[in-house]
This record gives structure tokens, C-alpha cells and sequence, in this order.
């Protein structure tokens, strides 16, 4: 029981940070209709500029404090991140807005090259690793057992729940969000209504690549080790989870992060570690086969 | 002033974001010390020197574009009136004899004091065939049956690994190993094919991905059978008629009283490839011309209407995968013949979306445009390596060939920016209904009526 209580914590830990990915893939599906590849690189790369980011403040800076480090890394860094996503949505994708269908997806897959390549250049091939930070465990007595949680998990699991608060009042309440919906449902008529189309994509990138940043501050804080070529396994698992909870839903791109999450930490925990990486892109394929639509999404309806 | 004006600032702008994109991750780079610790390197005056060039290039571009654009606009009218030049006619011909002559050139180049003949013959002959015939073989999927397959590697893993287990293993010859290996994959390319024959598009694509990721992770996982990460190696090497080509006693070449050198071997293999993807080209134009290969086109073009039509997509589908697969197979095969030895480490993502691109950026369906575009992108990155000379420019620590997937990534997206429908966009139908009226002619169809 407890050993099964155990590994559901570790399953939501790894989960919130799938989820918060998939959050990306699933926002930009919805509104421009695209799969945007380079978003695990994006990802990568925001882990690395925590990374930096943390180690210049505790070692050229000298900031004491680990809670004050963390905070301004989160905040610079969703930024910095914000930043790029805004400029690769600029360069790479709108201009071919409107070409043929594959012409931004092959843009992505050539940015997502660019990116780990650009990183391996400018930061070297070797893995990085942190010492460990907030490594205290709570030890919560479980019937005959006890189960630990650490800090760090805590944290990643506040830190999404806070953010999905966050992005749910945005995309509900706000004309922001109200402009994303209607260009959701049909980019034109909101051009005609008087949308700024533009400007909304623009947004839904530097939205997706803050929650991005955010799930790289996490990811570095729970293994303490990332190397350039980490977007690509953990993209495609967030994709997963986008596809899993209906691409196009915000709350089915969670859900989604969850189960995946949890499904290969209990995949690993029963079953063997070496097929992990099989079971997440297995469901991948069963998902979209039996259920194209995903757990919360709309059925997509063929129109002629 | 206003022109100028306008550009520098853009051009301040530009510098400003890419001093922003730059700041931590080209500025403090990290590093492992002695005591196993991160540390931080200041690059302060690279990430400004890093600035201050975007900030040019994006200052002269402002200046010159309005002068291109107005000269671009009356060539691009006079362009599409104007009969294709007879040029295009002979291009394959004439690629077709350099392709022949290639190694002799290479021996030329050689003798003439130039790199290598086996370098020329491996880095860019074998290596740029091979894109090639998997850029044919992808075609089958992506360019004709329009099925955007992200997992082609799969394919050619499988056709390398079963060659290598049944010569190996089995003890089969090359020769019988090529095509069993084309029909193993194509078998693979139906195993995968009909799951996820009814998805569309985008999520065709992301599925076939995670198959492709599958084999691989099968393939480092299953150690027995395939040696896991470290591979199969000692695969025996193709013979012509039971002799061996190289240079040791026995050999076809000291048979016909050749010295020694390891290039005949090489020369050989680059034939035998040649000849593959020849073999792939005929196949495919074929095919084209037959009624599957015309439910593709017209799948491609619009699968409702096809559906509509009574052509069967499942099937259409089904042999469309499976056919490209089979020449995936046979790269495979060549290829695990050629280093004879293989491992996972050949099989990543990243061959996928090469060949992708190169399908992608020929024009999607243009047999001569995927080859222009094998040859531009291998060939383009490949010469990186060379560029030793920049060193004396950048210093000793540069190297070029560091550079060679990243200006490949950036090369697929400027391409895709510049030309969205390949390199020869000019896609004709295979069948017309009507004869096309003659270019330039203005034409109504009602008129006649």
C-alpha cells in the first residue's frame, strides 16, 4: 500500500511537469490548427536558462536565500523564455500561415534541430548536473509503512496547481482569453469582429512557452541534470498527453500529463524500466486509434 | 531620412531581442570543474558581438529588400509564361551520366591532389545516394499517397537489422538477404500501416513517430537478438558471384591483376547503391502510371472525393506504406552491408526528419527535385567538415562541422520560408482529363461551347 502511495506522488510530481508542457502543444494546436514541434526544445532550453539563471544568482551574485534564487529565476526566466517563443512564432511560423498543410510543421521539426543543436554549440554536449536543492523529505506514516514527500515535489505540485488557477482565470475571464477562444473557433469571423489574430497567436506562444519555462525551472529542480537533448522525449510524452486528454482542451492537456505521468512511474515501478519510453508512446498510438478525440476533447466532424 | 530611419530601427530592435535571447544561455556558459561543480564562464563579448551582427544583417536587409522586391516582380510574371528552358529536360540525363562517371571523377580528383578518392566516394557519393534512395522511397508515402510518415527510420532499421541477422546468423548471402529484407520491412510498413490507416495529417505523423521510437527502444532493449546499444557487428560483406572485391588474394580485382586498393570495394558499393535507387526510380515512375499508383495521386490530392469514387483508401493506403517501406528496407539492407556493422545509434529521430526534409523540400512528389534536395542538404552539410580554412579567420578552437546540423535546421526553415512548396514546385498531374491548353493561352472553357 504504501510502496503504491509512494509511487502516485512520484507519478503527479512527473505528471504536473508533463502536463504543464502539454499545455503548450495543446493551446497552439488550438488555435492555428499546427503541431508545434519545437516546443519540447523550447522546454530544454528553458531548463537550461534556470540553470544558468540559478547559478549566476548563488555563485556571481551571491543571493543567499534559495527561496529568493528560485522565485527571480522563475520569473526571469519565464521572461527570457516568453522571449524566444515570441521570436520563433514570428520568424518561423507566420509567414507560412496559410501555406500548405505541412509547411509549418516541417518549419517546427527544423527550428526543434536548431534548437538542441544551438544549445549543444553554445553550452557543450556534456550533461549538466546541480547539486540536489530542496532534498528534505516529510516522512507520512501509512498504516504499517510510511511514504515520502519531498520538497521539491511539493513545490512542483503547488507550482502547477497555482499556474493552472492562473491560466484557467486568463483563458476564461479576460478579453486575452476571450479573443483565444474566438479565434479558436473560427479564426476569420474573429479577424472580422475585430480580433487582433496576430497578436493572439503571438500571445498563445509566449503563454505556452511561460508554462514551458515554469515546467523547466521544475524539471531542473527535480533531477538537478539536463542536457540539449532532452526536449525530444519529454515533448513528445507531452504531445502524448495532449493527445491523450483531446487536443485543443486546456483541462484535458492536464489530465492528460497526469495520467502519463503516472502511467510510466507505475510502468516502471511493476513492470520493467527499460520499456518506459514504450508504454507512453504505445499509448500514444492506441489513443489516436481507438480514440481520436481524446478523453476530453470535441469530436473533430469531416466537413465538405 | 525616413528609409534609413526606419531600418536602424529595426535593426536596434533586432539587436535588443537578440541581446535578450542571448543573455544567459550565449553569455554565462556552464561548466563542469575539478571538484565535479557547475561553473560559470562570462562570454560577454561574443553575446554583443552576437548582437551587433543581427543587428547589421537585419539593418542591410530592410535597405535592400524594397530594392529586390521591385526588381523581383516583372521576372516573376515573365516567368510563368515563359516555356520551362530546355535545360530542365536534360537535367536528369545529365545528373544520370555524372552519377556513372562519379567515381572516376573522384579518382580524378584524387590523382589530381584533391581529397581523397574513398573520401569523395563515402562522404558524398554513398552517403548522398543513400538520402536519395530513401528520399525515393519516402516519396512513395509522402509525395504520391501524400501520408506524412515522421517514422521512415523504422523502416530502414528494420530492413538493416535483417540483413544483418540473416547474413550473420543465417549465413544467407548479401543477395538473397537485399530483397528479404525489403519484403521484412514492407511487412513492418503493413503491421504499422493499418492501425493507423484512419488517422489524418498531423496525427498520422505523431503516430508513425512513436512507432519509429518504438523499434528503436525495441532495439536497444532486446539484447539477445540485436546486441542492444552496442549493435550487430562483422557483418559480412556483399561478393559478386562468390569472390570477394577486396584487395586481398582471391579478390575479383587481383584476379584481373588490379593493385591493391581499397577503392574498387568502395566503387563497387557505390554501384550496387547506384543501382537501387535507379531500381527505385523506375518502380516509382511505373507505378505512377498504374491504377494504384493514380489512387494515390488522386488520394493525395483529395481523399473524400476519392472515397466518393469508389477507390478503396484502405488498400491505397496499405500499399502505399508498404511499398515505400520496402525500399526503406532495401537502404537498409545496403546500408548495414556497406559499414557492415549496425547500431540504434543510426536509427534516431533525427534520420526521419532528414529524409523528411529532403522529401519536403524537393516538392513532394518530384523524383528530381528530392534528389536537387538530397544533394543541397547532405552534400551542403558534408562540405562543412571542409572548411578548415575558417579557422585561420575564427581560431584554432573553431570547428565547422560543429555547425552542421544547426544550419541544417535553419536551412529547413529558411527554405520553407522562401519556398513552401519544395525546391521544383512545378507539380504535374500524372493523367489529365483535357489536354492542358498551351501556356500563356488565356483559357475559357465556356467559350467554346
Amino acid at each position: 500500500m504504501d510502496y503504491f502511495l509512494q509511487q502516485l506522488i512520484n507519478g503527479l510530481t512527473l505528471g504536473s511537469i508533463y502536463g504543464l508542457i502539454a499545455i503548450g502543444y495543446t493551446m497552439v494546436y488550438g488555435i492555428i490548427g499546427m503541431v508545434n514541434f519545437a516546443h519540447g526544445d523550447v522546454f530544454m532550453l528553458a531548463a537550461f536558462i534556470a540553470l544558468i539563471l540559478f547559478l549566476a544568482l548563488t555563485q556571481l551574485l551571491g543571493v543567499g536565500s534559495l527561496g529568493l534564487a528560485l522565485l527571480i529565476v522563475l520569473v526571469l526566466g519565464m521572461a527570457l523564455t516568453s522571449l524566444w517563443g515570441w521570436v520563433i512564432e514570428r520568424l518561423a511560423y507566420r509567414p507560412l500561415r496559410g501555406s500548405f498543410r505541412l509547411a509549418p510543421l516541417i518549419s517546427a521539426i527544423g527550428m526543434s534541430i536548431f534548437l538542441s543543436n544551438f544549445v549543444q554549440l553554445v553550452q557543450g554536449p556534456r550533461n549538466k548536473s546541480l547539486e540536489p536543492i530542496l532534498s528534505n523529505v516529510l516522512v507520512i506514516p501509512v498504516g504499517s509503512g510510511s511514504i515520502t514527500l519531498a520538497e521539491k515535489q511539493l513545490l512542483i505540485m503547488v507550482v502547477t496547481a497555482v499556474l493552472l488557477a492562473v491560466l484557467w482565470y486568463v483563458v476564461r475571464h479576460t478579453p486575452l482569453g476571450r479573443a483565444q477562444r474566438a479565434c479558436e473557433q473560427d479564426r476569420k469571423m474573429a479577424s472580422l469582429l475585430g480580433v487582433d489574430v496576430d497578436r493572439t497567436v503571438s500571445l498563445t506562444f509566449i503563454m505556452g512557452a511561460a508554462l514551458a519555462s515554469v515546467a523547466g525551472l521544475l524539471w531542473m529542480t527535480y533531477y538537478g541534470v539536463v542536457s540539449f537533448s532532452d526536449g525530444f522525449v519529454p515533448g513528445v510524452k507531452a504531445f502524448t498527453a495532449a493527445v491523450l486528454g483531446g487536443i485543443g482542451s486546456l483541462p484535458g492537456a492536464v489530465l492528460g500529463g497526469l495520467l502519463i505521468g503516472l502511467i510510466e512511474t507505475f510502468w516502471s515501478a511493476y513492470f520493467t524500466i527499460d520499456y518506459k519510453d514504450v508504454a507512453a508512446f504505445s499509448i500514444l498510438a492506441i489513443v489516436l486509434i481507438f480514440l481520436p478525440s481524446g478523453l476530453l476533447g470535441r469530436p473533430d466532424v469531416e466537413k465538405v | 531620412m525616413g528609409k534609413a530611419g526606419d531600418a536602424f530601427k529595426s535593426a536596434l530592435l533586432a539587436a535588443l531581442v537578440t541581446l535578450g535571447l542571448a543573455f544567459p544561455i550565449v553569455a554565462l556558459r556552464t561548466d563542469t570543474n575539478l571538484s565535479n561543480q557547475l561553473v560559470l564562464t562570462e562570454r560577454w563579448g561574443l553575446t554583443f558581438i552576437l548582437a551587433a551582427v543581427v543587428g547589421a544583417g537585419v539593418f542591410l536587409l530592410t535597405l535592400v529588400r524594397p530594392v529586390l522586391a521591385a526588381r523581383a516582380t516583372p521576372k516573376v510574371s515573365s516567368r510563368t509564361a515563359a516555356p520551362p528552358h530546355p535545360f530542365r529536360r536534360y537535367l536528369p540525363r545529365i545528373g544520370l551520366a555524372l552519377l556513372i562517371a562519379f567515381p572516376l571523377i573522384a579518382s580524378g580528383i584524387a590523382a589530381a591532389g584533391g581529397p581523397g578518392a574513398l573520401k569523395l566516394l563515402d562522404n558524398y557519393g554513398i552517403q548522398i545516394l543513400t538520402y536519395v534512395l530513401l528520399g525515393w522511397g519516402l516519396n512513395i508515402v509522402v509525395g504520391l499517397a501524400g501520408l506524412l510518415d515522421l517514422g521512415y527510420v523504422a523502416f530502414y532499421a528494420v530492413g538493416a537489422y535483417s540483413s544483418a541477422l540473416l547474413t550473420k546468423t543465417f549465413g544467407l548471402s548479401f543477395w538473397l538477404a537485399l530483397p528479404l529484407a525489403g519484403i521484412l520491412a514492407a511487412f513492418w510498413g503493413l503491421l504499422i500501416g493499418f492501425p493507423v490507416l484512419r488517422l489524418r495529417g498531423d496525427y498520422l505523423a505523431i503516430v508513425t513517430l512513436a512507432f519509429a521510437e518504438i523499434v528503436r527502444l525495441v532495439l536497444i532493449n532486446w539484447v539477445p537478438v540485436t546486441g542492444g546499444y552496442a549493435g550487430l557487428s562483422s557483418i559480412p560483406k556483399p561478393t559478386l558471384f562468390g569472390y570477394s572485391l577486396g584487395s586481398e588474394p582471391g579478390g575479383i580485382p587481383s584476379l584481373i591483376g588490379l593493385p591493391p586498393s581499397p577503392v574498387y570495394r568502395l566503387a563497387f558499393m557505390y554501384y550496387l547503391l547506384l543501382a537501387l535507387a535507379l531500381f527505385t526510380y523506375w518502380v516509382t515512375q511505373k507505378l505512377r502510371s498504374l491504377p494504384v499508383g493514380r489512387a494515390w495521386e488522386a488520394m493525395r490530392e483529395d481523399e473524400i472525393a476519392c472515397r466518393s469514387l469508389g477507390i478503396n483508401t484502405v488498400t491505397t493506403k496499405l500499399s502505399a506504406f508498404a511499398t515505400g517501406a520496402f525500399f526503406g528496407g532495401l537502404a537498409g539492407a545496403f546500408f548495414s552491408a556497406h559499414q557492415s556493422f549496425v547500431s540504434p545509434k543510426s536509427f534516431e529521430f533525427m534520420e526521419s526528419a532528414v529524409i523528411v526534409a529532403i522529401v519536403v523540400l524537393g516538392g513532394l512528389g518530384s523524383a528530381v527535385g528530392v534528389a536537387i534536395a538530397a544533394v543541397v542538404m547532405i552534400g551542403g552539410t558534408e562540405l562543412l567538415r571542409e572548411l578548415d580554412a575558417l579557422k585561420a579567420v575564427f581560431g584554432n578552437d573553431f570547428d565547422p562541422a560543429q555547425y552542421r546540423m544547426l544550419l541544417f535546421g535553419l536551412a529547413m526553415v529558411l527554405l520553407m520560408i522562401w519556398r513552401p512548396k519544395g525546391l521544383i514546385s512545378t507539380r504535374e498531374p500524372t493523367v489529365r482529363l483535357k489536354p492542358q491548353p498551351a501556356r500563356g493561352a488565356p483559357s475559357f472553357p465556356s467559350a467554346a461551347e
